[in-house]
């Protein structure tokens, strides 16, 4: 396993990476793109999930996504994250680092954090123990048997827990919070990671509109200092968050651009409120 | 306390790791100790016959077997119970460190043996010549116990690796476990393997140049068992208390999560997979002289369930579960396989069918239940 190593991008060259170890300093971003997809093709049983697909995403932006049911979204994701290796195409994190050539943990040691659409998180473990696991850290084997809790992760932590709000519950087992909590504690885990891009997968589902509203001022102070790539069904919520949006379709990228401008579009409006 | 450094409004941890602390179990580690160390050796080599005190070489062999049960049920537990991995062939890594033993005992015989001659006398009468080149240098007591480790310990690593990295689950890893034991029994019964077929080993004579059956020698492999027994359970401990014990329950209960955290499940589950099955193999070998025979019976499926039984009677995922499952099957095994024999297998499957059904937490459960 090898990464071209970037010669002046982002720090120190990556070098080879071994699962489980920080895969770190630095994605190079001296393009200003963090994320380059390219022509990704992907089908399942001769469905075309992602047909040609090519997006580009700035460091610090707001990226929101959406589309019908069934346009790629999810696919999408777990094409960057690498649980779905695409048939052909190229998707690379930065300048330097080849995402379809990473498996799954070494894409999360690179950077990039996911949440998933149904809030998972280890619900047996304590909400502080469930972000204690996510923090960034060595997590092979033996670093992970003699691991003890610094202070300055305790810190990090508490940092977290004041963010996420779930200082109150630190205790608790993540099983017994709610829906929109165990939404907000997996962003935290995310947040634990220290990533430099955010994939969120239907951030606010089943949140209440007040927690929704604090979601959407979580998520833009974050932008900026993170690449945050949200997948939503609620068009308010997007609107209110989004720098920029892409609409896909049928695998691929029908528009993209300010709401406004996404809202004029004669496609886009065929493809959500036609047929 | 397990983690280490706290902040301190948050240093009260909660029901949920209360059970870990050291303080409520010490008691138990003190009575446990006396008992195995103490009241039970100077009962059986002290104690005249007709004391109150005196225990009786069938107890002291018996609670010896039981306790190498006991380590298998904890080993068993850290597969399954924390890391929510079915193995249906543990037996297999028990039977392998058992004959890795037996075939020391074998080689300890000498010319004691009923053909009196060089070979182990199931040599002689399956008409071997010499000893295969696997079993060279097995007449070292310290060669032997080497292979009790590495044997199970390569085996399981192999296996393993390939199983986890193809990321084979659930039920389909269970059933393919129950492969390699059943695989593994054919192997061993077939004369022509050079593992003595049928019959096993047997009729051994004298361990370290003391008489296997002697009390001073009982005593000895018991304490030494009930030592191991103490020594597996302190490390399950420390093990399920740190982080990578924290990693493993996450595995079992949202693997994707723990892949996207960056850990790679593969080496975590590589690790208490290889871990369990040394355990077994050291308990197989503690197992061996105790009962004086091992043969491939120990490698059939029927056992390797057996041991999933005395877990989730137990209570999977708890440390105390596992011992007093594998206890109370295998002394009401002992007490019913005496009184009505022909009904055992019936009463065992009850009871994991009573256990699944009413106390999914298993004894370990109902005792918090009723503590509470």
């Amino acid at each position: 396993m090898t990464i071209a190593a970037a010669p002046g991008g982002g720090g120190a060259g990556a070098g080879s990476a071994t699962d489980g170890r920080p895969l770190r300093p630095g994605v190079d971003v001296s393009h200003r793109a963090i994320l380059y997809l390219e022509s990704i093709n992907v089908s399942f049983d001769g469905f075309r999930a992602l047909n040609d697909l090519s997006l580009t995403v700035d460091a610090g932006e707001l990226r929101c996504v959406i589309g019908p049911n069934g346009a790629g979204k999810t696919t999408m994701m777990d094409v960057i994250t690498g649980k779905t290796r695409p048939d052909s195409g190229t998707a690379f994190f930065g300048q330097t680092i080849d995402l379809t050539r990473l498996s799954e943990p070494q894409i999360a040691h690179a950077g990039i954090g996911r949440k998933f659409q149904k809030p998972t998180v280890f619900e047996r473990h304590s909400v502080f123990q469930n972000l204690e696991l996510a923090r960034k850290c060595d997590k092979r084997v033996w670093p992970t048997l003699t691991a003890r809790l610094d202070s300055s992760a305790g810190d990090r932590i508490l940092t977290i827990l004041d963010q996420i709000r779930l200082h109150e519950r630190a205790d608790h087992p993540a099983g017994l919070l709610s829906h929109g909590q165990k939404q907000w504690l997996e962003i935290g885990m995310l947040l634990m990671q220290e990533p430099e891009l955010l994939l969120l997968d239907e951030p606010v589902a089943g949140m209440s509109d007040d927690e929704t509203m604090r979601s959407a001022e979580l998520f833009m102070a974050l932008a900026g200092q993170y690449t945050l790539i949200v997948v939503e069904h609620d068009m308010d919520f997007v609107a209110r968050i989004a720098d920029t949006v892409t609409v896909l379709h049928e695998g691929h990228v029908l528009a993209e651009g300010s709401m406004h401008k996404i809202q004029q579009d004669e496609r886009v409006i065929e493809v959500f409120l036609g047929r | 306390m397990a983690v280490g450094f706290v902040p301190l409004h948050l240093s009260r941890r909660g029901p949920l790791l209360a059970r870990w602390t050291p303080r409520t179990a010490w008691p138990f580690y003190g009575v446990a100790a006396l008992v195995l160390f103490v009241v039970i050796p100077l009962g059986h080599l002290a104690a005249p016959a007709e004391s109150v005190w005196h225990v009786s070489s069938f107890t002291v062999t018996l609670v010896g077997k039981v306790m190498c049960y006991a380590i298998v049920a904890l080993a068993m537990d850290l597969i399954w119970g924390y890391t929510g991995i079915l193995s249906l062939g543990h037996g297999v890594f028990f039977a392998l460190g058992g004959y890795a033993m037996g075939m020391y005992l074998m080689r300890s015989i000498g010319h004691d043996g009923v053909y009196r001659s060089d070979l182990p006398d199931f040599m002689v009468f399956l008409d071997w010549k010499q000893y295969p080149w696997y079993w060279r240098f097995t007449e070292h007591f310290w060669y032997c116990a080497l292979l009790v480790v590495l044997v199970p310990g390569v085996l399981a690593f192999v296996f393993g690796f390939f199983a986890f990295r193809s990321r084979i689950k659930g039920v389909y890893f269970s059933i393919i476990t129950q492969a390699l034991t059943y695989a593994a029994m054919l192997l061993f019964f077939r004369n022509d393997t050079g593992f003595g077929g049928n019959n096993g080993f047997t009729d051994f004579k004298r361990i370290l140049g003391y008489s296997v059956t002697a009390p001073q020698t009982r005593t000895a492999l018991f304490v030494l068992t009930g030592a191991a027994l103490l020594a597996v359970l302190a490390f399950a401990r420390t093990l399920v208390a740190s982080k990578l014990g924290r990693v493993l329950t996450a595995i079992r209960d949202a693997e994707s999560r723990v892949m996207f955290s960056g850990y790679n499940p593969l080496y975590f589950k590589l690790f208490v997979w290889t871990a369990s099955a040394v355990i077994c193999g050291v308990a197989g070998a503690l197992y061996v002289p105790q009962v004086g025979i091992i043969n491939p019976s120990e490698m059939s499926p029927a056992n390797s369930i057996e041991i999933a039984i005395w877990t989730a009677v137990g209570g999977r995922g708890t440390l105390f579960g596992p011992i007093a499952g594998a206890f109370v099957v295998n002394l009401g095994k002992s007490w019913f396989t005496q009184a009505f024999p022909e009904y055992w297998l019936f009463v065992l499957g009850a009871l994991f069918i009573l256990v699944t059904l009413f106390l999914p937490h298993g004894l370990a459960g109902l005792w918090r239940r009723v503590a509470r």
